[in-house]
């Protein structure tokens, strides 16, 4: 085995071969930082080009693309706030936070650092495992699988934090909203208001996009200013991120532990893994007050899991030919192309080529990383410019991103209406994480628990697999809330009888709190309606997460009664005029077509909004709409043409 | 003495005709020859993700199409996914120009939904006329525990229920589940896998009980399993012949066909609407599985030149020995004997298909 792995190493150091991986690796950092793009595009760009290429070769290029996507979307997510793949929403959480505080640049860096540490673990664990992997993802049968979302889903109680039942609450929004579509088990469909774009379910980065996003720009377009509140200090900030790195070996090597053995199972991957080692971030730190308000523990956390958990994901893609993620079914596609076949002749004939491409992960990951460091620091210098001015160019970009979903109007209404729901959730402080993770585990979860149930019945209870997992589910919900119960105890008794004990904070309660639990809990009547002809076994997991939301909101509801409750004012208007404002952009989409209302978009706002100078404001707009048809030509995209267009 | 009538003028004369009638010729013959106006680009639309098997499918094929159709064109591939290739049939069948540059490539996710006139489908194959189809086989194969030998194998499910994992009821699996039915199978049918590769994984880790591949997804990955005796292979479904018999699979020639099997249990050829559902589903999925299409009414021209350029190549040596990997031994077939097929194939009369509707429902809980 030794003898291969250093002669394909050797072989990877050649000109042809670093060339066309350094072509991979920039196509990759571009495809990752523009949002909404991701691994299925820049695969696509490579795609035409494979065929009668030498396997080595054209395998580095891949892997370059593979390695890189989840470093280079971390600028988005910390600078702008938008997720840019789905491995990247955990990022954005605290990434976007620091940027607020005028630390982007060491969110960044660290961010970088985590990655590239953990790709390069990510890709040791892959030559380790690999040759022993076919038995161990054998093993993980759909009982075990749904355990892990099960796993996935309780970081809810873990991130909401005291608000414990909004939480729960937005989760089953999530879980809701992740049912529409077709039923796995019997092929019904459960679309609400029969409209046909729901048909294969929302898009994951239009959810993602209008959940955390939207609320972000329109909360920044009515605060004013930049997006670092504070003054940067970009060069500190840089050697500090690193620092930040340096100082927690541990938590990269543990995150990019889960990550890479999280990605060989194949069915899970991405979805879950950054917010599994984000919520363990949080369980292991000693103060979490900080988390979700700019600690940088939740960036290295997911950052250095998703790089690992890209390696991890070539596991079932080359040995099963079951592809781990979107990116590697395009990747698996890529494969075929070459003449190569996934399974145990990889592992065989094919042996010095899977040794390929983990060298070639792991060199892309250190390339890939050291680019985006050395742009970090000028690169982070945007979240000084005024918002204003960022604003509109933002949101084209993510009308942009949304438009790669399914590629129809659709899409952007979607995001709207997502946007709107981020909107009131951002203000009245309810667990946006908890929503998303409910939504993109609830695929998941249902078919894995109809699948355990049908393949397995209830011996699935007996699984040595499946008692671990649920013991350390059990471990992550009973033990938090015990060793504080217990520190409580330990203080009380530390004290003397005349020093008053801290008297917990009071919880608060606004008027957007009101309208969403009213909202929340008529909306679950309506869809409980809606779903009321579903056969059992179609109906039976909507009906589950609408009892989770009645549930949560009824008990929240009980303990603003019972508690002592602080009133908060929770302003909206502001927020809802750009809401319309959006709309209303869409409405122009509609009618004048993408293009021309993007140019008219930007160049009004520039103008009248950020009062930009006339020749600075053509520019920019000028500068929006070659890069929009630029993306057209490359992509093969066809943009809404607006209803002017057919007359 | 006779006067001579070839004058100059009259030589000149006859001259002129002769180069008259010469250019005359010349410019029908090379204007018959030119009536072909091949466009420079084919735009392939392809209702599936980059990647997957229609999409490599394609691929494979570009290069092929454009060496050998006349004037060389190029063909870019569009990659159109949603619905399980319906969004992209239907946008091709709202939008597709009929100039002849406008290319579909579909396969049975694309047939199916069609034939069981699923509400999503506002495509018609009527509309389109076929390049060239590309054929496939598939084994159908069980748990050894079950059985050492095929025939044990096939005695031991017809009297216990067996776990099969689908992608959904109505996917390519279809006639598979039909034909186990025939057979007398208890099939318990679990959908939700989201590729067959998912099903073939559930079949290794033990929770399936039968499985089934098609050819290419077999060579690679269960012929192992079967060599190591953790598989035990049953049947194949088998080829059409020319003159649309069934027989065995040149890509399997040892293993019997399903219609064998069924009249070594039966004594007869299968007959009722299950037969005739199965028959028609096994047609339009695997005899044509994946088909290159272009709106009806494109210049004919152009169609008889795409079909011609297929027929320059389908039954050479190179071509085989590429295609072997792709497409498995089998040869495309090209033109009207395709459409005759499809017609036949895809028209389901109402009974067969009120057949199907219960027996789903009955069956498998599945809706349709």
């Amino acid at each position: 085995m030794f003898d291969v792995l250093f002669s394909s190493l050797g072989q990877l150091f050649t000109v042809p071969h670093m060339l066309y991986m350094v072509v991979g690796v920039l196509i990759g950092l571009i495809v990752g930082i523009i949002p909404g793009l991701g691994g299925i595009a820049g695969m696509s760009l490579l795609l035409p080009f494979l065929y009668g290429m030498e396997p080595s070769v054209a395998l580095g290029m891949l892997m370059g693309l593979v390695a890189v996507i989840p470093t280079g979307d971390t600028f988005a997510s910390v600078l702008l706030g938008i997720p840019g793949s789905s491995a990247s929403q955990a990022t954005v959480v605290d990434g976007f936070a620091l940027a607020k505080k005028g630390q982007a640049a060491r969110a960044l860096s660290s961010a970088f650092l985590s990655s590239m540490i953990g790709g390069l673990l990510g890709a040791v664990v892959l030559t380790a495992f690999i040759l022993i992997a076919r038995p161990v993802v054998l093993s993980f049968s759909s009982s075990e699988l749904f355990m892990l979302t099960l796993l996935g889903l309780s970081m809810v109680a873990v991130l909401s934090g005291k608000d414990v039942f909004k939480g729960i609450a937005a989760c089953g929004v999530g879980l809701l909203v992740g049912t529409i579509g077709m039923a796995p088990a019997t092929g019904e469909f459960r679309l609400p208001f029969e409209i046909d774009y729901l048909y294969d379910g929302l898009p994951l980065v239009v959810v993602g996009l209008g959940i955390f996003a939207l609320p972000e720009i329109i909360d920044l377009l009515v605060k004013r200013g930049a997006i670092a509140e504070q003054p940067c200090q970009l060069g500190k900030g840089w050697k500090e991120g690193v620092r930040d790195v340096a100082k927690r070996p541990g938590l990269v090597a543990r995150c990019a532990g889960i990550g890479s053995l999280m990605g060989t199972i194949p069915g899970l991957a991405g979805s879950v893994v950054d917010w599994l080692t984000y919520g363990h971030a949080v369980q292991s730190a000693k103060d979490k007050t900080q988390f979700g308000k700019g600690d940088i523990r939740g960036v290295i956390a997911p950052e250095s899991a998703n790089n690992a958990c890209a390696c991890g994901a070539m596991v079932p893609t080359l040995l099963f030919g079951i592809p781990g993620s979107g990116t590697a079914a395009v990747f698996l596609g890529g494969l075929l192309l070459l003449g190569l076949q996934p399974g145990v002749s990889m592992l065989e004939t094919n042996l010095d080529l899977t040794y390929t491409i983990i060298w070639s992960l792991a060199l892309a990951n250190i390339l890939g990383a050291a680019l985006c460091l050395g742009l970090a620091r000028p690169v982070a210098s945007l979240t000084r410019v005024p918002f204003v001015i960022l604003a509109p160019l933002i949101t084209i970009l993510i009308l942009f991103a949304a438009y790669q979903a399914t590629r129809s109007l659709g899409d952007l209404f979607a995001l709207g209406v997502i946007g709107a729901f981020g909107v009131l959730f951002k203000q009245a402080n309810w667990s946006r994480p908890a929503f998303l993770i409910g939504f993109v585990l609830a695929p998941g979860a249902e078919a894995y628990f109809y699948q355990a149930a049908q393949f397995q019945g209830a011996d699935a209870f007996m699984r040595p697999g499946v008692l671990i997992i649920g013991a350390l589910i059990a471990a992550s919900l009973v033990i938090p809330p015990l060793r504080s119960y217990l520190h409580a105890q330990h203080q009380r008794k530390a004290t003397t009888p005349h020093t008053p004990l801290e008297s917990a904070e009071p919880l608060s309660l606004g008027a957007i709190d009101v309208v969403l639990l009213a909202s929340l809990l008529a909306g679950a009547a309506y869809m409980w309606s809606t779903f009321a002809d579903l056969s059992m076994l179609g109906g039976i997991m909507p009906r589950l997460a609408i009892a989770i939301i009645v549930a949560a909101c009824v008990l929240e509801i009980v303990r603003t009664v019972i508690k002592p409750m602080k009133w908060q004012t929770q302003t909206l208007s502001q927020q809802l005029l750009w809401v319309a404002g959006f709309f209303a952009l869409i409405g122009g989409v509609m009618v004048l077509g993408f293009l021309f209302a993007a140019a008219i978009f930007c160049l009004g706002f520039l103008l009248v909004v950020a009062r930009m100078k006339p020749v600075a404001a053509v520019g920019l707009a000028a500068g929006v709409t070659l890069f929009l048809m630029g993306m057209a030509h490359m992509l093969t995209l066809n943009y809404p043409t607006g209803m002017l267009a057919g007359l | 003495m006779t006067t001579l009538k070839n004058t100059p003028l009259k030589t000149f004369k006859k001259a002129l005709l002769v180069v008259a009638c010469s250019t005359l010729g010349a410019i029908s013959v090379s204007a018959q020859a030119d009536n072909v106006n091949v466009p420079d680009t084919i735009h392939w639309t392809i209702p599936f993700g980059v990647g997957g098997g229609t999409d490599v499918w394609a691929r494979f094929f570009t290069t092929w199409m454009s060496d050998h159709i006349q004037g060389n064109p190029t063909l870019v591939i569009d990659n159109v996914p949603g619905g399980g290739s319906i969004n992209g049939s239907n946008l091709f069948a709202m939008r597709a120009d009929s100039d002849g540059s406008q290319w579909i490539g579909t396969s049975a996710s694309t047939q199916y939904p069609a034939m069981l006139q699923d509400r999503r489908v506002r495509y018609d194959y009527d509309d389109w006329t076929p390049i060239l189809a590309t054929p496939t086989g598939g084994v159908v194969y069980a748990q050894p525990n079950l059985g050492d030998t095929a025939e044990d194998v096939l005695q031991a499910v017809t009297e216990q229920r067996v776990k099969f994992a689908v992608q959904s009821h109505t996917g390519l699996e279809l006639p598979v589940l039909i034909a186990l039915d025939l057979l007398g199978v208890d099939v318990q049918a679990v959908s939700g896998m989201r590729s067959r590769g998912e099903g073939r994984l559930a079949f290794e880790r033990g929770e399936a009980d039968i499985d089934f591949q098609t050819t290419s997804a077999y060579f690679s990955s269960v012929a192992p399993l079967v060599e190591s005796g953790r598989a035990v292979p049953l049947f194949s479904l088998g080829v059409l012949d020319d003159s649309g018999q069934v027989v065995r699979d040149p890509a399997f020639p040892d293993l019997p066909t399903f219609n064998e099997v069924y009249e070594n249990l039966h004594g007869e050829a299968p007959n009722g609407p299950a037969a005739e559902a199965y028959r028609k589903f096994f047609a339009s999925g695997f005899t044509l599985q994946k088909l290159i299409l272009l709106p009806k009414d494109a210049p004919e021209a152009l169609i008889q030149e795409y079909r011609d350029a297929a027929r320059r190549f389908v039954d050479t040596e190179t071509f085989k020995e590429a295609a072997m990997a792709q497409l498995g031994p089998y040869t495309p077939v090209v033109g009207e004997v395709v459409e005759q097929h499809l017609q036949d194939a895809m028209s389901l009369d109402d009974d067969t298909r009120q057949w199907l509707v219960e027996w789903l429902l009955e069956q498998h809980g599945a809706r349709i």
